[in-house]
């Protein structure tokens, strides 16, 4: 089998990434995977990262589709001259070709791509391939030639959460919208998210409100998830906020105004007043 | 100070988007076809700069259909300077590569001081285009900033996630989000200049290039079946447990 070069991105304490596994997995099912990093920003990493395909012409070299990997995977591409895919969901061989899966428009399209011409670079979308085991990557040396780098000044690390789901992959999603009011309000969809093990995401206009950080925000701007069942409280449904959540499996719409848009494509929609029907939900669980 | 802002002509996200299902390509015809919001933005950090310096020149850039020139127009009636449109035949259906190439072209004719991009179209969503023009001209990328402090020498700005100050010397490229200040309209003024000022219609062969060769090609379509309404109830106290009844059913819960 041909080798699939992967980039492994770690977190701000040295720790792997959860897309490493996630690519690990995509890796396997294409060829042999070979786990790679490096050290410095993106530039750096681009530059050592296109050395390793120029020498090993893997099949594919597989990114993590973040800020960090997307940045890396274009200058790899616009270095060496080779094709690069982005954001599949899935990953196939056709003879000796790699194809890459997308979905489009909030899952409105399905595509699917191929290179023309050899050793394309390709982001991967976090979170739909399940994780396996750990890579344990090799650090690619440093090359001279790198593009200089922005300065990172300061850098928070991500809060992580740990009592919740990641919202990208989660089973369950209770997301709320400006119908939730305020930010104090805004208790009531995690507490029904706990009672059901759910993550937490919010429409843009709760974002945009100052209710949750940005990193809740489910849509064509923010995370696009596809869950077994998705919960919208006081969203009315625009089509940028269904763009990240349509593909649900199912969707369950609480909304006081019958005229939602989020009705349409529901499978269960409730005209009422979400602070007296989730309590009822949460009460309904415990039977 | 000298700054290009890359936009491009997409369509409106309030209205229906559909990719042709013969081609793969985005149906330009399905929608109207709009500046992208995330390059209005892009737009505006540069407009700003030339409130406060009138010196300061703010061109705007595109590769794009015959008709993406009316999203440079409005590029102009908001305050840009001059606009320059890359329009062949030959470039239809760019993958990434071929259009970072083609806009690096553009930028290597001038020298700029910054080139400003929204960090992903709201199309294609790609967002690997300004890294690779960063790439091909040797440039810094500064990126995905919800917050942008430009200066005549210097850059620096927020990312959101995870929270991070990035700052780099100029030439740089800059990419702003969805979070980075909303852009202003045009005003009678703007829209009445606009029509004066210069807008270069260019070729690939104007740009020096002349391979065209495309490296990633769309193999299949196909479009999701349109999701129907389920049921609509009213709350009357019962609610909750109909929704739950209704999950466990589905054995979703």
């Amino acid at each position: 089998m041909a080798n699939v070069l992967f980039y492994v991105e770690k977190n701000t304490d040295g720790s792997l990434a959860a897309s490493a596994a996630e690519l690990l997995a995509a890796a396997s099912g294409i060829g042999t995977p070979v786990a790679v990093t490096a050290a410095g920003g993106p530039a750096s990493a681009a530059a050592a990262l296109a050395v390793a395909v120029a020498e090993q012409a893997p099949i594919a070299t597989l990114l993590p589709n973040t800020i960090l990997g997307r940045e890396i995977a274009g200058r790899v591409a616009a270095r060496l001259g080779v094709p690069v895919l982005v954001d599949a969901v899935d990953l196939g061989v056709d003879g000796d070709r790699v194809v890459a899966t997308h979905s489009v428009f909030g899952g409105n399209f399905t595509t699917t791509s191929a290179a023309v011409g050899a050793n394309p670079v390709i982001t991967v979308r976090e979170g739909a391939f399940a994780a396996g085991e750990a890579p344990t990557p090799t650090e690619l040396a440093p090359v001279a030639d790198a593009s200089p780098e922005a300065t990172v000044e300061s850098i928070e690390p991500a809060v992580v959460d740990s009592s919740r789901p990641d919202l990208k992959t989660a089973r369950i999603v209770v997301s709320g919208g400006r119908g939730v009011g305020s930010k104090e309000n805004f208790a009531i969809v995690e507490q029904l998210a706990d009672a059901l093990g759910a993550a937490v995401g919010a429409s843009r206009a709760a974002v945009d409100a100052g209710y949750v950080p940005q990193s809740y925000q489910v849509g064509q701007t923010g995370v696009t998830v596809s869950p077994d069942v998705y919960i919208a409280l006081g969203i009315s449904g625009a089509i940028q906020h269904r763009a990240g959540m349509q593909t649900a499996k199912t969707i369950i719409a609480i909304n006081k105004d019958a005229d939602a848009p989020l009705f349409e494509i529901a499978d269960l929609g409730v005209v009422g007043d979400l602070f007296e029907v989730v309590p009822q939900i949460i009460d309904a669980l415990k039977k | 100070m000298k700054i290009l802002v890359l936009v491009k002509e997409v369509p409106d996200t309030y209205g229906e988007r559909r990719l042709d299902l013969e081609t793969g390509y985005l149906d330009r015809d399905s929608g109207e076809q709009v500046v992208d919001e995330i390059d209005e933005r892009a737009l505006e950090v540069a407009l700003q700069i030339k409130d406060e310096d009138k010196s300061t020149e703010v061109v705007v850039a595109t590769l794009g259909p015959a008709s993406a020139k009316d999203a440079l127009r409005k590029c102009l009636s908001m305050g840009a300077d001059r606009a320059i449109h890359v329009v062949d035949d030959a470039l239809a259906g760019s993958d990434v590569l071929r259009t970072a190439q083609t806009l690096a072209a553009v930028a290597r004719r001038e020298t700029f001081d910054a080139i400003i991009a929204g960090n992903e179209s709201t199309d294609g969503r790609s967002g690997v285009v300004p890294a690779m023009v960063a790439e091909l001209l040797g440039l810094p990328l500064v990126g995905s900033l919800s917050s942008v402090e430009l200066t005549s020498t210097s850059v620096r700005g927020v990312q959101s996630t995870p929270t991070a100050t990035l700052s780099s010397p100029l030439p740089a490229v800059i990419t702003i989000t969805e979070k980075s200040a909303e852009a202003r309209f045009p005003n009678f003024k703007g829209i009445m200049t606009a029509k004066r000022k210069p807008l270069d219609a260019l070729t690939q062969a104007d740009l020096g290039l002349t391979e065209t060769t495309v490296t990633s090609e769309v193999l299949s379509v196909s479009e999701r079946p349109a999701r129907a309404a389920g049921s609509v109830i009213t709350d009357e106290g019962d609610a909750g447990a109909k929704i739950v009844a209704f999950l466990r059913e589905r054995k979703a819960i």
